[in-house]
C-alpha cells in the first residue's frame, strides 16, 4: 500500500478554492470548464482515497491524516488542523461524491454566466470538504461558513421562484443559527479554559477537567439551537423548502445534501464527546421536538404539498428529524445510526434533487398536479426517481434502510413511545414518496402536460444527467449492501464518547432532578 | 517661570519623535505654496504631490517602528509614545491615503476649488494622530479640536450644496456641545484633583499618569465621577456612540462622500484611541473601573440596538452606512469594555479596527464610483444591476459588505470573533448576547444591499422619477486600490496571521 505524499485533505480542500480563484481572477469560459472537472474529481478521488486507507492508517489521537498548519494564530489556540476520525471520513467521503456529481450536473446545466456559477459552486465543494477534514472548531466553523455564503448569491442569482425572498430569509435564519453556535462555541473555549479550539486539545483538556453540569447544559443548549437551525430542526425550519425550492439544482444537491448535515456533524463531533452532561439534559425535549416536530408535523405539511421541488425540501426537514432522534438515544448505536443515515440521507436527497430538475426540464413545471405518465416518453428518468423513492423511504438495499434502523433500535430503549411515533413517520414518508412519483410518472397525461409533450419532444435522461444519477446511486447501493466499510470505524470512533454519556444517563435516571 | 525652567522644559521636547505628524503639517503648507507657483493647468499634479507626500510618510513610520523614544513620554509628558501609538498612525495615514482616492473620483464630479480639500485634511490627519498619542488632556483637547473644526469644514466642503450646508451646521452645533462636555469633565477632574484637602492631590491633573494617580488613591470621589462621566459623553460624540449618535444620518448624508469615509473611520478611530488611552487596561481612569465599565456596557448595548434597527429601514447608503456604524462603535465599545478583564480585547479592537477600514473603504469607493454630481443623493436603488453593469465594483461591495457584516473568511468576522471571545472572557456575556443579536439583525441591510446590486435589475421609469445618476468608469488607480483593499479583507480573513498575531497577543 502507498499513502500519498502530498496531504490528501489540504489537496482536496484547496483543489476547487484555487480554481476559484483563477475563475475569479479573469480564466477564459473554456478552461474553466475543463479544469472543473479536475477541480471536482480532485476531491472525490481524495474522498475515496481516504476512505480506502482509512483502516489501515495508523491513528494519532483517534485521529488520521493528521496534519497542522499555522495561520498565524497559534497564540489564541487557533490553527488548520486537518484530520479525519471515523466520523468524519464517511461526511468527508459524502461530501466529495455529492460535489463530483453535483459539479458534473452544473457543468453540463448550460446555466447563464457558467463560469460564475462554477466559481460559487466551486467555493462550496472547498468549504464542504474542509468543513468534514477540520480537527479545529474554529475552522470548522470557518468552513461552513465559507461553504454557506455561495448558497445565497446561488438562490438569489439563478435561483428559481421568489428566489430574492428565498435568498434573503435563508440568509437571516442560518447567519442566526451560526451566530447562536459561535457563542456556543466562544462559551465551550472559554469555560473550557483549554485555550485552543482544536478538539484535540479540547478533549483531553476537558477529560482531565470536566465542566460543571450547568455551564454543559447551556452551552449544550446554545449549540443544539445553533445548529439546530442550520439542521432545519422544527420549529425553526422554514428557511429550508423555500430555499431548496428556490435553489439552482446543484446549489441544493450540495446544501440539502451535505451542507445541511453540518449541524448534526458538529452537535455528534463538538457537544457530545465534550458535553455529554448537556446531553442527558437536553436528550427529552430534543427528542420530542423532532418526532412531533419534524417527522409528525413535517410530515403531514410534506404530503399538502403540490410543487416537487418543496416536496423534497420538506422531507428533508422531516428526515433530519430522525438524526436528531438518533443523537438523543446517545448510544453507540444510536449516534453511529445517525452518521450513517447522514450519509444515506444526503446521497438520496441530492439524487432526487438532481432527478426533480431532469424532471423540470422535460416537464416545464414543478407543480404535481400538471404532471402524470411521464415513465412513458422517459422510462430510464422513471426507473431512477422509483428508486430514489425507494432509497429515501429506506428500503433495505439502500443506505438509508441501515441507518434508520439502526437509529429506531437504539431508541428503543431510549423511550418505547418515541419510537412508535417515529416508525410512523415512515410510513408517511412513503406516502407523499410514492404518491410523487406515481402522480409524475403513472398515470394518464394530464392536459397541460400533453399540450407541453406536443410543443417539445420530450427526450429520456441524457449522459450528463446520467452519470451524476449513477454515482450517487452506486454509492447508495454500495453502502446499502456494505455498511460495514463505513460502520466499524465509526464504532471506534464513538464507543469512548458515548460511554461516557451512557454513565451520565444512568445517573440522571438514579437521581431524579 | 524662570529661563531655567523653560529651557528644563523645552529639552524635553524631542522634535524628531512627532516627524511624521511635522512632515504632514509642512506638507499641507506646501500644497499651498504649491498651488500658488504653479500655473492652473499644472494644478492636477497637487494632489498626486499630497498623496506621494501620505505614503511616503506612511512608509517611514513603518521602516522606523520601533524608534527610540517608544514606550517614554515627550513634550513634558504631552505626548506619550506607544506601539498602539504607531499603530494608530499607521491607521489614519492609510485612512488619509484612502481618502485622497476617494477624493479624486468624487470631487471630479464637482465644480470646487480642489486643494484646500487636500490641505486641510492632511492638517486633520496630522491631528488625529497626535490625538491617539496624547498623554494630556491639553494635548487632548488642542488635538480634538483641531480635528474637528477641520471636519467642519470639510463636511461642507460642497458649499453649493444645501445638504452640505446642513450637514456642516448640525456637525458645528453638535460637535460644540459636545467639546463642552468634554471641557467640562475635564475641568472637574482638574478641579477635583487639586483640591489640597484630597489625598495624592496634585497640580498636573491634566496629565494621564498624575491624574490616575490621583484616582488610585480617591477611588470613590463624586465630582470625579461626575467628570468621568463628562468626558466619556464627550468621547461617545466622536465615536458615534448612543446617546449622542442622533448627528450621524444627516452629516453622514450631506457631507462629501470621502469626508464621509474619514468620519466613519478615522474619526470613529481617532475617537477609539482617545477611548483606550482613557478606559484601556492602563488607562487614566482604571480606578474607576467600577463606574466606567457599566457606563460603557449600558452605552454599548444602546449603541448596537439602536444603531442596528435604525439602519435597518434606510434607503439612501450614506444614511445606512452611517447607522450601520453606529452599530460597529457599539461591537467596538464591546472590545473597550472586556479591556478590564480580558488581555486580549485591546488588540481585538485593533485588529477590528483595521478590518472596519479594509471593509468601509472598499464600500465608500464603490460609493464615490455609483454616485452623481448630487452626493447627497445615493439611494440604494441606485445599485440595481451593478452586478451585470459592473461586476467588479459589484464583487468589491460584495466582500466590503459581508466583511462589515462579519461573515467568514472576512476580515471583519476575525475581528468581531476576537472581540466576541474578550467580552467573554470578561463575562459579558448579556452584552455578547445583544451584539450577536445584532449581528443577525445587519444581515438584513447589508444583504439587502447586496440582494440589490446583484438580484435586481434598473428598470428606468418612464414617469417624473429622476433618472439614475450615471456610474463612473472605474480608474486604474482606484481599481488596483479598491481591488487591493477586496483582497486583504479576504486575505487577513483566511490567514489573520502577522497583524493578528501581532495585535492580540501583546
Amino acid at each position: 500500500m502507498s499513502q500519498l505524499t502530498l496531504d490528501p485533505l489540504l489537496l482536496a480542500i484547496v483543489t476547487p478554492l484555487a480554481l476559484a480563484l483563477l475563475i475569479a481572477l479573469g480564466l477564459p469560459k473554456r478552461w474553466s470548464v475543463r479544469l472543473a472537472y479536475v477541480a471536482f474529481a480532485v476531491p472525490l478521488l481524495m474522498a475515496l482515497h481516504t476512505w480506502w486507507y482509512f483502516a489501515a492508517a495508523p491513528p494519532v489521537d483517534g485521529y488520521v491524516f493528521l496534519t497542522r498548519y499555522s495561520t498565524g494564530l497559534d497564540g489564541v489556540g487557533i490553527g488548520l488542523k486537518l484530520g479525519l476520525n471515523g466520523l468524519s471520513m464517511p461526511l468527508f467521503v459524502l461530501a466529495g461524491i455529492v460535489g463530483f456529481a453535483a459539479g458534473l450536473f452544473a457543468i453540463q446545466s448550460q446555466a447563464e454566466r457558467l463560469k460564475i456559477y462554477l466559481m460559487l459552486l466551486l467555493i462550496m465543494q472547498g468549504g464542504l470538504m474542509g468543513v468534514f477534514a477540520s480537527v479545529d472548531v474554529f475552522f470548522l466553523y470557518f468552513f461552513h461558513e465559507l461553504a454557506l455564503i455561495p448558497t445565497f448569491i446561488m438562490v438569489g442569482v439563478w435561483g428559481g421562484r421568489d428566489r430574492s425572498y428565498a435568498a434573503m430569509k435563508m440568509t437571516i435564519y442560518l447567519t442566526a443559527g451560526a451566530m447562536i453556535s459561535l457563542v456556543g462555541l466562544i462559551a465551550l473555549y472559554v469555560k473550557s479554559g483549554a485555550n485552543s479550539f482544536d478538539l484535540i486539545a479540547l478533549r483531553s483538556h476537558l477529560a482531565a477537567h470536566p465542566l460543571g453540569a450547568t455551564v454543559q447544559n447551556n452551552i449544550f443548549g446554545l449549540l443544539t439551537f445553533g445548529f439546530g437551525i442550520l439542521v432545519s430542526l422544527w420549529p425553526l425550519h422554514t428557511w429550508a423548502p423555500l430555499g431548496y425550492g428556490a435553489a439552482p439544482s446543484s446549489a441544493a444537491m450540495l446544501h440539502a445534501g451535505v451542507l445541511k448535515k453540518f449541524g448534526l456533524y458538529g452537535l455528534i463531533q463538538v457537544a457530545l464527546p465534550l458535553l455529554p452532561a448537556g446531553l442527558a439534559h437536553w436528550a427529552h425535549p430534543l427528542a420530542w421536538l423532532a418526532v412531533i416536530g419534524n417527522i409528525l408535523v413535517v410530515g403531514f405539511i410534506t404530503i399538502a404539498q403540490r410543487d416537487l421541488k418543496q416536496m423534497i425540501g420538506y422531507s428533508s426537514v422531516m428526515h433530519m428529524g430522525y438524526g436528531f432522534l438518533g443523537l438523543a438515544a446517545g448510544s453507540v448505536l444510536g449516534v453511529g445510526g445517525v452518521v450513517l443515515f447522514l450519509v444515506a440521507h444526503g446521497l438520496s436527497v441530492a439524487l432526487l434533487f438532481l432527478l426533480a430538475t431532469s424532471v423540470h426540464h422535460r416537464t416545464h413545471t414543478f407543480a404535481l398536479d400538471e404532471m402524470g405518465g411521464l415513465a412513458v416518453k422517459a422510462p430510464v428518468l422513471a426507473a431512477f426517481f422509483v428508486t430514489a423513492t425507494f432509497a429515501s423511504i429506506g428500503l433495505p438495499g439502500f443506505a438509508n434502510f441501515w441507518g434508520e434502523l439502526t437509529i429506531f433500535v437504539a431508541l428503543w430503549s431510549f423511550s418505547p413511545l418515541i419510537t412508535a411515533l417515529a416508525v410512523g413517520g415512515v410510513i408517511l414518508s412513503a406516502i407523499y414518496g410514492l404518491r410523487s412519483a406515481a402522480r409524475v410518472f403513472f398515470g394518464p397525461a394530464t392536459e397541460r402536460f400533453a399540450e407541453i409533450a406536443g410543443k417539445h419532444a420530450i427526450v429520456d435522461l441524457r449522459w450528463g444527467e446520467k452519470i451524476p444519477a449513477l454515482v450517487l446511486l452506486a454509492a447508495l447501493l454500495l453502502v446499502g449492501f456494505w455498511p460495514k466499510s463505513l460502520t466499524e470505524s465509526i464504532n471506534a470512533a464513538l464507543t469512548p464518547a458515548a460511554q461516557t454519556v451512557a454513565k451520565q444517563q444512568t445517573a440522571g435516571n438514579a437521581n431524579p432532578r | 517661570m524662570t529661563l531655567e525652567a523653560v529651557k528644563l522644559a523645552a529639552a524635553d521636547n524631542l522634535w524628531s519623535a512627532i516627524l511624521p505628524e511635522l512632515i504632514l503639517g509642512c506638507l499641507a503648507l506646501f500644497l499651498l505654496v504649491l498651488e500658488l507657483l504653479l500655473p492652473k493647468k499644472h494644478h492636477g499634479v497637487i494632489p498626486d504631490v499630497a498623496s506621494a507626500g501620505v505614503l511616503g510618510t506612511l512608509v517611514w513610520v513603518l521602516a522606523n517602528f520601533s524608534p527610540a523614544v517608544l514606550g517614554s513620554t515627550t513634550f513634558s509628558g504631552l505626548l506619550h509614545h506607544s506601539v498602539a501609538g504607531q499603530v494608530m498612525r499607521v491607521f489614519f495615514l492609510l485612512c488619509a491615503l484612502l481618502v485622497f482616492l476617494l477624493a479624486r473620483v468624487s470631487l471630479a464630479k464637482q465644480a470646487m476649488p480642489r486643494i484646500e480639500f487636500y490641505h486641510i485634511l492632511l492638517v486633520v490627519t496630522a491631528a488625529a494622530m497626535l490625538l491617539a498619542q496624547s498623554h494630556h488632556f491639553v494635548m487632548l483637547f488642542v488635538a480634538l479640536e483641531t480635528l474637528t473644526i477641520g471636519l467642519y469644514i470639510l463636511v461642507s466642503y460642497y458649499r453649493t450644496s444645501s445638504a452640505s450646508l446642513e450637514a456642516g451646521l448640525k456637525y458645528l452645533v453638535m460637535g460644540a456641545l459636545s467639546s463642552g462636555f468634554l471641557l467640562f469633565g475635564i475641568v472637574m477632574l482638574y478641579g477635583v484633583a487639586g483640591n489640597p484637602a484630597l489625598m495624592a492631590h496634585t497640580a498636573a491633573a491634566m496629565n494621564y499618569g498624575e491624574l490616575a494617580r490621583f484616582l488610585a488613591a480617591n477611588p470613590h470621589n463624586f465630582i470625579a465621577s461626575l467628570g468621568i462621566v463628562f468626558v466619556l459623553a464627550g468621547v461617545a460624540f466622536k465615536i458615534g456612540a448612543f446617546p449622542f449618535q442622533i448627528w450621524i444620518p444627516d452629516v453622514y448624508q450631506g457631507a462629501p462622500t470621502p469626508v464621509t469615509a474619514f468620519l466613519g473611520v478615522a474619526s470613529k478611530a481617532a475617537g477609539f484611541a482617545v477611548l483606550l488611552g482613557l478606559c484601556g487596561a492602563n488607562g487614566a481612569f482604571v480606578a474607576y473601573n467600577w463606574l466606567v465599565t457599566p457606563v460603557l456596557t449600558a452605552m454599548a448595548a444602546a449603541t448596537i440596538i439602536f444603531g442596528n434597527i435604525a439602519a435597518l429601514t434606510q434607503h439612501n447608503v450614506k444614511r445606512l452606512i452611517g447607522l450601520s456604524g453606529v452599530s460597529h462603535a457599539g461591537f467596538l465599545l464591546l472590545g473597550v469594555v472586556a479591556t478590564a478583564a480580558a488581555p486580549m480585547a485591546t488588540g481585538a479592537v485593533y485588529f477590528y479596527l483595521f478590518a472596519y477600514l479594509l471593509a468601509s473603504f472598499a464600500v465608500f469607493g464603490v460609493m464615490a464610483h455609483v454616485a452623481g454630481a448630487d452626493d447627497a443623493d445615493q439611494e440604494l436603488d441606485h445599485y440595481a444591476g451593478l452586478a451585470k453593469e459592473n461586476p467588479f465594483l459589484a464583487a468589491v461591495l460584495a466582500v466590503g459588505l459581508g466583511s462589515l457584516a462579519g461573515i467568514p473568511p472576512l476580515a471583519g468576522f476575525m475581528g468581531k470573533l476576537f472581540v466576541f471571545i474578550a467580552a467573554f472572557q470578561a463575562g459579558a456575556r448579556w452584552l455578547l448576547v445583544i451584539a450577536a443579536a445584532g449581528v443577525v439583525v445587519s444581515i438584513y441591510y447589508y444583504f439587502g444591499w447586496i440582494k440589490t446590486a446583484f438580484f435586481e435589475t434598473w428598470v428606468p421609469s418612464a414617469d417624473a422619477a429622476p433618472a439614475r445618476p450615471a456610474r463612473t468608469p472605474v480608474g486604474v488607480v482606484a481599481g488596483v486600490a479598491l481591488g487591493a483593499l477586496a483582497l486583504a479583507s479576504i486575505a487577513l480573513g483566511f490567514y489573520p496571521g502577522p497583524l493578528g498575531q501581532w495585535l492580540t497577543m501583546r
